[in-house]
Parts: C-alpha cells; structure tokens; sequence
C-alpha cells in the first residue's frame, strides 16, 4: 500500500505540526455514508488526526453518549469489514494520520494478524485497543508494530509511575492519557493536576501525550494543547450527531454541522 | 488496571491470613448458618427411580442461596483495602441481595446495578435490596439483563476505584476476581465431600450444578476436582432451545473476550456479544468464568444444558416431591437429574447443587404458566 510506506503518518504529526485537535467519530453512525463525509470534511480542518470507534455491543469505558452511537450502528448492522470498506474509500482523500479505536473483544474473534492487515491495507496509521492489558499488549504491539502501524497505550490517572514505564516500552506512537477516573464523556472542568500528570508523564517516558476523555470545549482543547501533544475529543462531537438527527435533519446535513464545530473546537 | 492489582494484593495476604478465614468462618457458621445440610431427596429419588440423589441446601443460607458465601468474603476484602462503598451487578436479584445483606452487617453503602428486564422479573429482590439500605440503579442498555449490569458496574468501578469495592457475583471478570469467588465458594465442595462421606462412606457417582457463570458450579467442583471419578456435570440454560434463543455459552459459544477475561463466549463473527435468553435471570449470561472453559476443553467436567421448560417442570417437580421450591437457576440441575438418574442404577449417588430457593421465581413461573398471583 502507497499509503503506509515510509513515514508513518502519526510519527510524522507529532513530530512536524503544534499540538492541536483529534477529533473522534463512531464509525457507521448513524451511517457509513456520514461517517465518511465527516472524514473528507475533517481533511479540510486543522486537525492533527482522527480516531474512529468500531461500534461495540458491551464498551466498558464508553459514557452514555458513544453507547448509544455504537448500539444504534449496530442496530444497522455495521460489520468491522464495512467500516475497512469506509475507511479505504475516503483515505486517498485525506492526509491526516487514522486510528482504529477498538475493543479487544473484536480484535481476537477476527484474529489480531488478520485485523492488523485489514486495518494497514485500509490505511489505517494506527490502533488503539482500551481494554488491552499491559500483560496482554506486548504481543499486540510486536504484531502492530512489524505491520508499520502505531499501539497507543491508555495511561489513567491511576496508573502508578513504575507501570507507566513499563506501558510507555509497549506504546507506539503516542501515549493516550486518560484525564479522569471514570468513563468518555463531557464535563464542565478539566481535573486541577491534569498538567501536572501530563508533564510528569511526558517527561518520564520522553513519548509524546495526547489527552481524552471529558475534554468538550475549545477552551478546554487550547488549554490542554498548551502541555501536552494534541486533545482527543468525542462525545461533544457524538453528541452533537445525535442533536441533528433529533432536529430531523438528514444524515447527509451532518457532515456540514460537525464539520463547522470541528473547525470550531479545532481553532487557534 | 490498578483496582484489579490492588485486590490481587489484598488478597494474597488476606489469603495466608488465619484471621481473616476464621472471622470469615464465624460469620459463615452464626450468620449464614453452615454447614448447609446434605439431604437425601427421598421423594425425588422415589420418583425417578433410579441413582438416590442427594441435595446439597445451599437455599437455607441466610438469603436463601450460596451467593452469600462470595458476598460476605469480598466484602471483608474490602473493608481490608480501607473501601467503604461497594458496587454489585445482579441478575435474579440473588447477588445483588448477599451483598447489600454484607454491607449491611459491615456499615458499608453498596449500589446494586440491575438490568430494567430482571427488576421487572424479580420485584421481590429489588424491594429486598432496598430494604437492606441499598441502592437499585435500573440499567436500560443493551439487552436490559445481567451482562448490562455488568457494564454498568464497571464504568461506576472505573470513576470510583478509590472509595468502592466491585463485589463480583461470579467466578467472571478479570483476574483475581474468578480465583476469589472459586476460593469463597468452595466451602460448598468442602462441605459436601465431608459430608458424603459421613453419609454413606464414599464420595459420589455424580455431581450436578447450574452454570450461568458458574460460582456455584465452581465451588462445588473445585474441591472434587483430583477425585477422577466422580463425574463434574454443568447444568446450562438451553433457553428456548439450542437452535432458538439461549445462554448455554460452553454448549454453543467459542473462545473470545468479554468483561476482562478470555473465556467462551457468545459472540458473531466480529466479536459482539450475541442475545442471550433463559427464563431464569440468573443463568442469562452470554459468558461464562473461565475455568469452567478449562475443565470443559479437558474434559474434567461435562456440561450439558435444560430447557425453559425443562427447568420449569423441575421447579414443579421438586417441590411436589420434597416439598422444596428451588430457585429456577438451580432447576435446571434438577431437569438434567430427571433424564439422569433413571440411567444409572439405584446405588449409584448423585448430589444435586441446589444453589438457591425459590421463593424470588414464583410470581415469573406462575406469569408463564397462565396465572396472575400479582406481584
């Protein structure tokens, strides 16, 4: 694949443009065919790169809003090669670096070799699997890694300094810090010592952090960028998905209204 | 992560604690009321005609089931690692019972996550947990059952791993967590070996429990497991039948990952969880813990499932013949009893788990047999 020689897209971010937005998207909602508008929309947004979440039936760490986008694609019964389909067709349109946001679960029934080809030949830059073990991870990220793609590793605010190391050895790519204790989704502050942690992580593992879960605002995501490398926003993003179909507005005006608050949130 | 290896910890060292077991056994003998009997279920065997078949009682534990083993274990646990809030998830309303009772003896608050479809299957439970000072949190997601409560739990366990303990109700979940519930359930198997042998001098031909997750099933087996012969048998919910809508995970599921463990699962081929149905909420589990994936691949038990009706006939059954109402969970041990004590010869010993009572199943059982007794 043309797309995935050389550099690796995320290494190729991290290292050349300022810390700045990474939008994310539930794949297949409320269809495939917006999905893949908001993608080409995105490649027109000073974001630095996008995460897109397979739809899962149990997301342990997913908040009500990215539940219920991911039970509402599968009600439409979404499937993992469908979502590759997606993602192939728009890739050529877009230069920024794509990450697959999956559960383990799927990863082991497609079997990992399988899932990491399908996810490089679609032009995937990398994934990040948040109910992967430390124990788990070193198998997955050898298998990632050969494939010239990245294993991001969830840090949480929990996580005790010597394991950091440990996951940070594992990693690839970037570390994905988990801002609070608890599951995605909006809140009004960003936690007082998120700073803190972020320099202290960013210093004891010389990998560079990028920051999600709660953060919803523009002010939130410039605040973060100003110490750490780049903000991951989703459920203010979701939710917003979910508004515009409330209002009865087509799918296909979607792509136009979360395309506008990207930009918006995505502002210098 | 860092909850799961904390508990791992705690429970090493309240594991080669003497204290702990034997404040845990004070409570088990003067609380619960164990030893819970062995008692020859003459009407039964009269009936099937064949193997005499003993009943283990664990629906005369103080809540009427053997949830309260695990409940009142990690509970102490909890306490050990300076916890004062512990969240359960809850199926029939069994667990979540057992350890709003544990937290009531133990001053803690406790939350008890329940899926919208089992609250309205088992009122009776959710009146008592209130009653107990817990709080019942109505999930709505997914398919509103066990597994939902499941990932409720997890995501109240991952915002407040500081203050809260998760008491999981079955031998599931991530490592340590299907070890401790094996380990506190094993009194059962501790129990009824002892026992039978005190009985009729001999271990037994067969032992037989219900497995939805399967701590039942666990502690029952786990002490008999070096006894190659005695035959380990897992009881699942063949729900509406095993082409049709079930939860019978070792009969017809694979190996994949669910709720932080690999195990065998119901799943598609992308790996999402598939429906699960049985009419006792406490089997209708889409999982099942890990260990009982293990012995079924070496063979060191077999599990076979019962029907909807089959469970439902047995729950009749028994209680006409020994004046005992099982839980509808443990029906369905007795339902593979029917079909397999008339097999074997009548001196021939087979010990059914009856894991719990059924009180909490009347109103559901008389609902599908056509009769409205309220609720």
């Amino acid at each position: 694949m043309a797309a995935n020689q050389g550099e690796n897209r995320i290494d190729r971010v991290l290292a050349d443009e300022p810390p700045g937005l990474w939008p994310f998207l539930a794949a297949g909602y409320p269809n495939l065919d917006a999905t893949a508008s908001m993608l080409r929309a995105f490649g027109k947004l000073p974001i630095r790169g996008v995460e897109l979440g397979f739809p899962f039936s149990d997301p342990i760490a997913d908040g009500p809003v990215i539940q219920h986008a991911f039970s509402e694609a599968l009600s439409g019964g979404i499937r993992v090669q469908s979502i590759f389909d997606m993602a192939a067709s728009v890739r050529d349109s877009v230069d920024y670096p794509l990450l697959a946001m999956v559960s383990a679960s799927i990863v082991y029934r497609i079997g990992m070799q399988t899932f990491v080809t399908l996810a490089r030949a679609a032009g995937f830059d990398g994934l990040i699997v948040p109910d992967i073990s430390l124990e788990e991870a070193p198998t997955m990220a050898d298998c990632v890694g050969e494939a010239g793609l990245r294993l991001s590793m969830l840090i949480a605010p929990t996580t005790p300094p010597q394991r950091e190391q440990r996951i940070a050895e594992v990693a690839g790519g970037f570390l994905y810090y988990v801002s609070v204790q608890g599951t995605t989704g909006e809140r009004g502050a960003l936690p007082s010592d998120l700073q803190a942690h972020v320099a202290e992580l960013r210093s004891g593992t010389g990998l560079p952090v990028i920051v999600g879960f709660g953060i919803s605002t523009r002010q939130h995501v410039r605040d973060v960028c100003d110490f750490a490398n780049g903000a991951i926003v989703g459920s203010a993003i979701v939710r917003t998905i979910t508004e515009v179909l409330k209002a009865g507005r087509s799918a296909d005006q979607i792509a136009g209204v979360v395309g506008a608050l990207v930009g918006e949130l995505a502002a210098d | 992560m860092a909850a799961v290896r904390q508990l791992d910890e705690a429970y090493a060292r309240a594991k080669v604690d003497p204290d702990y077991w034997s404040e845990l056994d004070g409570y088990l003998t003067h609380y619960v009321g164990r030893p819970s009997p062995l008692y020859l279920a003459v009407g039964l065997t009269e009936h099937l005609g064949g193997a005499r078949v003993y009943l283990k009682r664990e629906d005369l534990n103080h809540t009427g089931a053997h949830k309260i083993n695990n409940t009142l274990g990690q509970v102490m646990l909890a306490r050990r690692m300076g916890k004062p809030r512990v969240i359960a998830e809850t199926g029939a309303g069994q667990h979540g019972v057992a350890t709003a009772t544990a937290a009531a003896v133990f001053g803690m608050k406790c939350v008890v996550y329940m899926g919208a479809e089992d609250i309205r299957r088992q009122r009776l439970n959710v009146y008592r947990m209130e009653l107990l000072g817990a709080k019942v949190v109505s999930v709505e997601a997914g398919q509103r059952t066990l597994k939902d409560a499941i990932n409720e739990a997890m995501r109240d366990w991952i915002a407040t791993v500081d203050t809260t303990h998760y008491v999981i109700g079955s031998v599931m979940g991530p490592h340590p967590f299907p070890m401790i519930v094996r380990d506190l359930q094993s009194v059962i198997g501790r129990e009824t070996r002892q026992q039978m042998l005190k009985e009729a001098g001999r271990l037994p031909d067969v032992i037989v429990a219900c497995v939805g997750g399967g701590s039942n099933a666990a502690g029952m087996f786990y002490p008999f497991l070096k006894d190659k012969d005695v035959r380990l048998v897992g009881v699942e919910a063949a729900g509406e039948g095993l082409d049709k809508r079930h939860s019978a995970t070792i009969s017809r599921g694979r190996s994949g990952v669910l709720h932080g463990m690999q195990t065998v699962v119901l799943q598609d081929d992308d790996g999402q969880t598939l429906p699960v149905h049985s009419v006792s909420a406490g089997l209708d589990y889409p999982g099942v813990g890990p260990e009982h994936a293990h012995w079924a691949k070496t063979g060191r038990a077999e599990y076979v499932a019962a029907t909807d009706d089959e469970a439902m006939d047995a729950f009749e059954l028994l209680s006409r013949t020994d004046g005992i109402i099982p839980a509808l969970e443990s029906a369905h041990a007795v339902a593979h009893v029917v079909t397999l004590a008339p097999k074997l010869d009548r001196d021939k010993i087979i010990v059914i788990n009856l894991s719990g009572r059924g009180d909490k199943d009347c109103v559901e059982v008389a609902r599908l047999r056509g009769r409205d007794i309220g609720s």
